[in-house]
């Protein structure tokens, strides 16, 4: 009886209850499913193409994989392998080397670009969308040219430029001393284009009003562009850098495609190793290692540079 | 007008002004696009190895053309417009779903979702090729694999957080107002979501539109990853296959990586405004 009762009132109460300032149950569970039906692709693909190979690495990382027979736990004994092998130690200095050389020659030549490319002419115009061609050129094209270009007897295109300056022939990505700096200055010269398109942005960020002060008070162009102009692009360093050396350490297709690694190791980087473990020689725990090794030192960067940017706003 | 840019170079009056000028853009335009300019030269002159690379050619000839042709250059080229159109139509569909519940929603969540969106920017695929290797082969619970076929190239480019992020906060700035007016006349989630908000990020839709498409085009690890056989192979993952020729020496290449800039070069000259809108914003800086 008392259930019947206790029903009986729920129904008065169902009735009773006023629409507009609570729904019912079924429109409220709709719209509360509605943003996750909107995300569900791109969560899905995440969790496939991101977020799965991940742990997976993790997974095979303490792991060695053996194909159709099992895979066996070792602890960490990949971590060991990776970390002791004289290879490892070499591709993380060439990786930082290289990581290096093209953030600051990217960020250099990119800030002297923008000063000299800043205005509203119509050439200048013209003249930055043509600077800007090699970054919205594939990588891939990028390296190929640059192998002709790099050519290295003496009727190679590049060595008869600095033929014509008196210097060379150089072998660049032949010879283990000059194959790195040969990398490098690909990369810069993809870099610094997009470089100068950020520091464009922020030199139209900065205050006029400022400009025509100094000239007022009779400074001249370099005390202006030092006291004016470079304290109001740093947060475009700040920007330009995290984001470089991001991507400095996860350099792969233009090594793998000027020298893959070469000549006798002298431009491998961490992951054109961890590719070579990985799919040619089937370490595939090893590469793993490496693998998580270079993603937790991304980790720490992304992090530390948006902890850092909290604090800059 | 003076005082409009921090060197003062553009403003500068005079001769000397405009002869520095002048040699300025002209080393400029040299270093930048001269490689790029040798390579549209030499596939269409006689260049048969790296010595022959110039800007200035003695003669013109389409033997390289030719010769391309014969080595499946079109079948490749075939293929890297399948994966980036079919790619970019995915990934444009997927940003502007999920921008729109980033945006426009507010549910419990929805933080931890952009940090994961976030997250994934630090894992492209070349950081995770070893793994993704063995997953692409035989994904989990579907048992499908995506390994020797375009579709392998296709599916995983079709979520990035980039145009995510753009999609987003774009459709931040959109009145509620708009929003609010449509439901009070009756239309449904999907019609708000396609008739009211989606015609009003024509600007965003440019911007992922141009990114996404070079994106896709420069995949070197994916289709490395995916293809078994040449004949998946895109455009950029082909040349290095074509490096030499036993008629033409470099010439083949030449054509192929010229191929292979072109598209992305006109892209870009044909929406360049939406691509330096999209460089500069804040998702970049992300």
């Amino acid at each position: 009886m008392a259930v019947t009762e206790a029903r009986a009132a729920s129904r008065k109460t169902q009735a009773r209850r006023p629409a507009p300032t609570a729904p019912p149950l079924r429109s409220r569970l709709r719209r509360g499913a509605t943003p996750w039906l909107f995300l569900a692709p791109a969560l899905l693909l995440f969790l496939y193409f991101k977020f799965i190979p991940m742990a997976e690495a993790v997974r095979m990382s303490f792991q060695e994989v053996r194909p159709f027979l099992g895979n066996t736990y070792v602890g960490g004994e990949n971590y060991a392998e990776i970390a002791g092998s004289s290879d490892f130690g070499a591709a993380v200095w060439h990786t930082v080397v290289l990581a290096v050389a093209t953030t600051a020659g990217s960020i250099l030549l990119g800030l002297a670009l923008a000063l000299l490319l800043e205005g509203q002419t119509r050439s200048l115009w013209f003249v930055r969308s043509v600077v800007f061609l090699p970054v919205v050129t594939a990588m891939a094209v990028v390296a190929e040219v640059w192998r002709v270009m790099y050519y290295p007897a003496e009727g190679g295109a590049l060595n008869s430029v600095l033929g014509v300056l008196g210097l060379g022939p150089s072998e660049f990505l032949n010879s283990p001393d000059s194959s790195l700096a040969s990398i490098a200055f690909v990369g810069i010269w993809r870099g610094a284009p997009y470089d100068m398109m950020i520091f464009l942005a922020g030199l139209a960020g900065v205050d006029r009003v400022l400009y025509e002060a100094s000239a007022v008070d009779g400074a001249s162009r370099w005390r202006r562009i030092w006291h004016v102009t470079l304290p109001g692009l740093r947060p475009v360093f700040a920007i330009l850098l995290t984001l470089a050396a991001i991507r400095g350490l996860r350099v792969f297709t233009e090594v793998f495609l000027l020298t893959n690694g070469g000549p006798d190791g002298s431009t491998e980087v961490l992951l054109t190793l961890t590719y070579k473990l990985g799919l040619e020689r089937n370490e595939l725990g090893v590469a793993a290692a490496g693998t998580v090794l270079l993603f937790l030192v991304l980790l720490v960067l992304t992090v530390a540079s948006r902890l850092r940017r909290r604090e800059v706003r | 007008m003076r005082n409009e840019t921090a060197l003062g170079l553009a403003e500068a009056r005079g001769p000397w002004a405009r002869v520095l000028r002048f040699v300025l853009y002209t080393a400029l335009f040299m270093v930048f696009a001269g490689p790029l300019l040798a390579l549209m030269v030499g596939a269409f002159t006689p260049t048969v190895d790296p010595t022959q690379f110039t800007l200035w050619p003695d003669r013109l000839s389409l033997d390289n053309l030719e010769r391309a042709v014969d080595r499946n250059v079109l079948d490749y080229l075939l293929n890297s417009f399948l994966v980036v159109g079919g790619g970019l139509a995915l990934q444009v569909l997927v940003s502007v779903f999920a921008g729109y519940a980033l945006a426009r929603k507010r549910f419990r969540g929805s933080a931890v979702v952009l940090v994961l969106v976030l997250a994934t920017m630090m894992l492209p695929e070349e950081v995770l090729a070893v793994p993704l290797s063995v997953l692409l082969a035989d994904l989990p619970l579907l048992h499908v694999s995506l390994v020797g076929s375009l579709v392998g190239m296709i599916v995983p480019v079709a979520a990035w957080g980039f145009s995510i992020l753009v999609m987003t906060e774009f459709m931040k700035e959109i009145p509620k107002e708009l929003e609010e007016s449509a439901r009070l006349d009756g239309a449904g989630e999907f019609r708000v979501f396609w008739q009211v908000v989606l015609p009003l990020c024509r600007p965003a839709l440019g911007v992922i539109g141009i990114f996404g498409f070079t994106m896709i085009w420069d995949q070197y690890m994916l289709p490395l990853l995916v293809a078994t056989d040449p004949a998946q192979y895109t455009l950029p993952l082909a040349l290095r296959s074509l490096r030499s020729d036993d008629q033409v020496g470099i010439g083949v290449l030449l054509v192929g990586a010229f191929l292979a800039m072109l598209p992305s070069v006109l892209a870009f000259l044909a929406l360049q405004r939406s691509f330096i809108r999209g460089l500069t914003s804040g998702a970049v800086k992300g």
